[in-house]
């Protein structure tokens, strides 16, 4: 061989052996460096999970009697890639079940829609989860008519029928408390992509309320068998087969009597407030155990029946859900409602003029009005009563002798130029509840209140001068009246300023105060248990299917508002005279248990959507019994006129139900909590919303399938 | 005379004079690749209630032919087969021709490359052309009549046409793995026969020309079109070939350092890597031996190279030891191509795997080879 050949054999061997180095190096990288995320890549090709949902928890009223429970029920499932391959798309599929359940064909059709197919605007109904899943089309079907689906199954290609345990509401004490208990729903993409939540995709989860809340406890473990599959989807092996655990039973602190009582209540106080000629929009109502906290009663208005999530919701129902003209029932207003505390907030000017130094026992002047500036404040109702002592003004909710108060103290702090050292007596008091935080009740999505203070004053106009101060080019046309414009002009020139109107405003909760009614209960709360208060609680106890206790919910200190012992005296005895001589005597005249409280009629500025001016906002604040205080009541009417006639009538009504009055006399067989609110926890017992149900429903074996 | 007498009782075939460390190499591999047909398709078969063992037997009986051949191969002096080459190579084109006639022909995955025969059995003519090649480039290249002589340009063009013509044919198919295979196998060869080194760069120009211009004028299919794409971005297309070679990546990657286990492989259990007892019994070996396994192999191969150079170097003619460098070229460039498409380092081609994938013809081609090969060892001195 020549030389040439030699060096080119050489070269050649090189090249061989570098391209099997090539190979190995390449294999080390792919089995060893980067096997891991091979391994999983495999794992998720060759698995597939079949999902049982584990029967979900029940959430029972404090006596064990349930208000949420998981019952058997017929589901009619559509599923899309059969429903796609027909060639009109399941078009007269879907039509054909519409009839069959008389339902309107474009609710149906817009149920099967996956929701990312659909035009934002247009997505009330649509399906939250994906396209491989079978879409729930109908929820407690009857029996006759999912029985005329199987038998012309042919008719209905691509639509199962599953017997499936539903989330279903006995109302066994013609309860609503829907807002409370939430609902569940599917699991959203957004869920799966959660690592921290690990949901299967055919589960049911809490959406909203308790539900949402207690959604690990209630949502038990569900049974999963993993399967190993072929390329054709075949299944070669079954690798892990895990029994569903049933979710845990979710005790509440709520009575469903007393709830069922409260919703009456605040139902009625709407009607009330709208056959006095007011809008009446909406409303709130919480019922709370002063010494523990415990929520033992908290309606909204309006409300919806919880049911419609579980039939399938129609698309005017989701829209209704969440539509103004029907009062947004959606809304859970205690807890997501914000609202001006208008009088029932004097309570707190008290504690803030006790601290400041005034004398409780002297006399005040009322006013017909107050000059303050450039402006005229009215007293309510532009009476004056001359001068009277304070408890007296707070039972008749004199505003004027507040306005003389806060504007001396405004002075004091230093007015326009305020002090770096200002007592702020006022604020203080306020934030001593703190009314700018969140109660931290245990349920979801909870507003807080707004403290109009120092440094909420310098971010509102932080965020807003430009705005006031461009006010003439950039306001619409309708809002260029003299006075807004002189408005505009003076936020411009000191909005960051807390103005002598800001604190006179405060002192009788108007102006920028907001609270929520939960907050205002807390407050109430805390006044009749001399400062302290706890934390707002709906849950009592998590316990599972044997009724071992998994969880006890105590009761938790949620703050102390320091007072002298005279001061909270004297605002107790003030608000006994409310009840008995002042604004509310007349709505309590004759109530056989001795209780006090505080009405509010809220000024609200801004107009509706019909152009007409907001109505007043209508509250009571309540306590009861007035010698030791058990429970506070706080009602609210939004749009609801006076606070007496309109909320303080409601809240009588609460308090009859709570201490089993009747007329005017208490009877002890209608007492709620003869022995006060239970201290042990109650056993769960289902079999009478089990009764309800078969009742309704006839015989169903759960978890079966009916037809495939 | 005397010369020629000597020459034939000191070349006289001897058993005890095979290459024993090539031997155990290949035998190691066929036994490894027996495992892995039968680990790749028994589970799949068992699925569709056939006989799971049918690959296995097939795979066998492949063996034994091939291993029957191979002895065969070595029973003739080596320098005497440049008198059989001719044959060779015109059965060869012949079958290369029929191939392509439809009806004789069969076409699977887009290139007509098998002669269906009685029985369910199948030839790959290409796999011949690749043994008729080699030996007729060197035969052409080796003959000469002094041997310090480097061969001449007029040898080179001889030894290019006669391999053009199988490689157009086999273009025609079209089955451009077997084409780049035999033309690296060819190139190897004209430059280790010491010709000028003009050829050897003209040549691989040539080739990197030949590609382009094949895929820029359409005269590749669109299928070997979406191959090398899919090579380039595995994710373009999920469902075809580039669902193929991630799937291939995959499942090699899930082995990890020891394997799952001979037969307990899911992915290889599963069928999620298509034509895995085939092209992709790589893949076999990667899920279920693992890492250590997969080095086995590699280590295999490399004993076969390592022999194979060190034949060559024995040989005492140029006609040895280029049937020798063409027999490693084909071996090298094929493995590499075929574990190199498997774990996403080449483009798909789709080439049979040297003695571990199922398939007669290629089997029969490579014993041969390896046939060769010990005929030159046991024919050296």
């Amino acid at each position: 061989m020549s030389q040439r050949g030699k060096i080119n054999l050489i070269i050649f061997q090189t090249l061989i052996f570098s391209l099997l180095f090539a190979l190995f190096g390449r294999l080390f990288y792919l089995q060893v460096l980067d096997s891991d995320r091979y391994q999983d890549a495999a794992i998720s090709i060759q698995s597939r999970d079949i999902v049982t949902p584990a029967v979900r928890g029940a959430i029972t009223d404090i006596n064990g009697s349930p208000m949420v429970v998981d019952l058997p029920g017929l589901v009619l499932f559509a599923d899309r890639s059969t429903l796609d391959r027909q060639a009109d798309k399941g078009v007269s599929i879907l039509s054909r079940v519409a009839t069959l359940f008389r339902l309107e064909y474009s609710d149906i059709y817009q149920r099967t829609r996956l929701c990312g197919e659909l035009p934002r605007e247009n997505r009330a109904g649509c399906w939250n989860g994906t396209r491989y899943q079978p879409i729930p089309l109908i929820g407690n079907a009857s029996q006759e008519l999912a029985l005329k689906v199987i038998e012309n199954s042919d008719l209905y290609p691509g639509i199962l029928i599953q017997s499936v345990p539903i989330r279903s509401y006995p109302s066994l004490a013609g309860e609503n408390a829907a807002h409370v208990l939430g609902y569940v729903g599917a699991v959203t993409d957004e869920d799966s992509l959660n690592p921290e939540k690990n949901y299967y995709r055919s589960e049911i989860v809490g959406k909203s309320g308790l539900e949402d809340k207690y959604n690990d406890y209630l949502r038990g473990t569900p049974g999963v068998r993993t399967f190993l599959v072929n390329r054709k989807e075949i299944v070669t092996k079954e690798s892990k087969n895990i029994q569903a655990i049933a979710g845990n039973n979710l005790i509440t602190n709520i009575d469903s009597k007393l709830q069922a009582a409260v919703e009456n209540a605040l139902e009625s106080a709407i009607f009330r407030a709208r056959s006095s000629g007011y809008r009446g929009d909406s409303g709130a109502a919480v019922v709370m155990e002063i010494k523990t906290g415990r929520v033992l009663a908290m309606a909204s208005y309006p409300t919806y029946d919880p049911e419609i999530w579980q039939r399938g919701l129609t698309v005017k129902q989701a829209k209704d859900l969440f539509s103004e003209a029907k009062g947004v029932p959606a809304l859970s207003r205690p807890i997501q409602g914000l609202f001006a505390p208008a009088s029932t907030f004097k309570s707190v000017s008290v504690l803030a003029a006790a601290k400041a130094g005034y004398s409780l026992t002297a006399r005040y002047d009322c006013p017909a009005t107050v000059e303050i500036g450039t402006r005229t404040f009215k007293n309510f109702g532009s009476e004056a009563a001359g001068r009277i002592p304070l408890d007296i003004g707070m039972a008749i909710s004199c505003d004027s002798l507040w306005y003389q108060i806060a504007y001396d103290e405004w002075v004091r702090d230093g007015g326009l130029k305020p002090k770096s050292n200002a007592n702020d007596h006022f604020f203080n008091a306020a934030k001593a509840f703190n009314i700018d935080k969140i109660t931290g009740i245990d349920l979801p999505s909870e507003l807080k209140g707004r403290l109009p203070d120092r440094q909420w004053k310098q971010n509102w106009y932080d965020q807003n001068k430009n705005f006031f101060c461009n006010y003439k080019e950039r306001a619409k046309k309708e809002d260029l009246t003299p006075y807004l414009i002189e408005i505009a002009r003076e936020n411009c020139l000191d909005g960051n300023k807390v103005r002598a109107g800001d604190a006179v405003n405060f002192s009788i909760g108007q102006g920028d105060t907001l609270v929520t009614p939960l907050r205002l209960a807390e407050i109430y709360a805390a006044i009749a248990n001399n400062g302290l208060y706890y934390k707002p609680q709906v849950a009592r106890a998590i316990v599972d299917v044997d009724g071992k206790v998994i969880k006890e919910f105590k009761p938790e200190v949620a703050g102390k508002v320091e007072a002298e012992e005279s001061t909270w005296d004297f605002l107790r005895r003030s608000l006994r005279m409310v009840v008995t001589q002042g604004t509310a005597a007349g709505v309590f005249a004759g109530f056989p248990v001795e209780v006090s409280g505080k009405t509010g009629t809220a000024q609200v500025f801004g107009r509706n959507p019909n152009g007409s001016a907001k109505d007043d906002t209508s509250w009571f604040a309540a306590y009861g019994p007035t010698k030791d205080p058990q429970y506070v009541v706080v009602m609210m009417v939004s749009q609801g006129g006076f606070g007496a006639s309109t909320s303080g009538v409601a809240a009588r009504d609460v308090f009859a139900a709570l201490f089993g009055v009747s007329g005017n006399r208490v009877d002890p067989e209608r007492v709620i909590f003869p022995n006060g609110v239970p201290k042990t926890i109650a056993k769960v017992d289902l079999t009478k919303a089990a009764k309800e149900s078969s009742n309704k429903q006839g015989k169903i074996r759960v978890g079966s399938v009916v037809v495939e | 005379m005397s010369q020629s007498i000597k020459y034939r009782a000191n070349r006289r075939l001897n058993s005890g004079k095979f290459d024993n460390i090539l031997n155990f190499a290949v035998i190691g591999l066929l036994a490894i690749g027996t495992l892995l047909v039968y680990a790749g398709t028994r589970e799949w078969f068992r699925s569709y209630g056939l006989d799971p063992e049918y690959y296995l037997k097939r795979h066998s009986i492949n063996i034994v032919i091939g291993v029957l051949l191979a002895y065969g191969t070595t029973l003739i002096d080596y320098r005497l087969l440049r008198a059989y080459t001719p044959i060779i190579w015109l059965a060869a084109v012949i079958g290369l021709v029929l191939v392509l006639i439809p009806g004789i022909g069969s076409e699977i995955n887009g290139a007509r490359a098998w002669i269906a025969l009685p029985g369910g059995f199948q030839i790959q003519p290409a796999e011949l052309a690749k043994i008729a090649i080699i030996v007729g480039i060197a035969m052409i290249l080796a003959d000469r009549d002094q041997t310090d002589q480097d061969p001449s340009d007029l040898d080179v063009l001889k030894a290019l046409a006669i391999s053009a013509v199988p490689i157009l044919l086999i273009i025609a198919q079209p089955d451009l793995g077997t084409v780049l295979i035999i033309s690296a196998a060819v190139v190897a060869m004209i430059g280790a026969s010491g010709a000028r080194a003009i050829w050897v760069v003209g040549l691989l120009l040539l080739a990197a020309l030949g590609v382009f211009t094949a895929v820029q004028t359409g005269a590749v299919n669109e299928y070997q079109v979406a191959r090398l794409q899919s090579f380039v971005d595995p994710n373009a297309d999920p469902q075809s070939t580039g669902y193929q070679l991630r799937q291939s990546r995959i499942t090699i990657g899930s082995g990890g350092l020891f394997g799952k286990g001979l037969f307990e492989g899911p992915q290889t259990n599963g069928r999620f890597v298509p034509e895995q007892q085939t092209d992709f019994i790589f893949t076999v070996a990667g899920e279920e031996l693992g890492f250590v396994g997969c080095s086995l192999i590699l280590f295999l191969y490399f004993l076969i190279f390592l022999r194979g150079f060190a034949i060559c170097k024995r040989s005492s003619d140029l006609f040895g030891r280029l049937v020798c460098i063409g027999v490693i070229a084909w071996f090298g460039f094929q493995t590499f191509e075929n574990i190199g498409m498997a774990m996403g380092l080449m483009p798909m081609t789709g080439v049979p795997l040297p003695f571990l994938s199922y398939g007669g013809s290629s089997m029969f081609a490579n014993l041969i080879g390896i046939g060769l090969l010990q005929n030159v060892y046991a024919r050296s001195r």
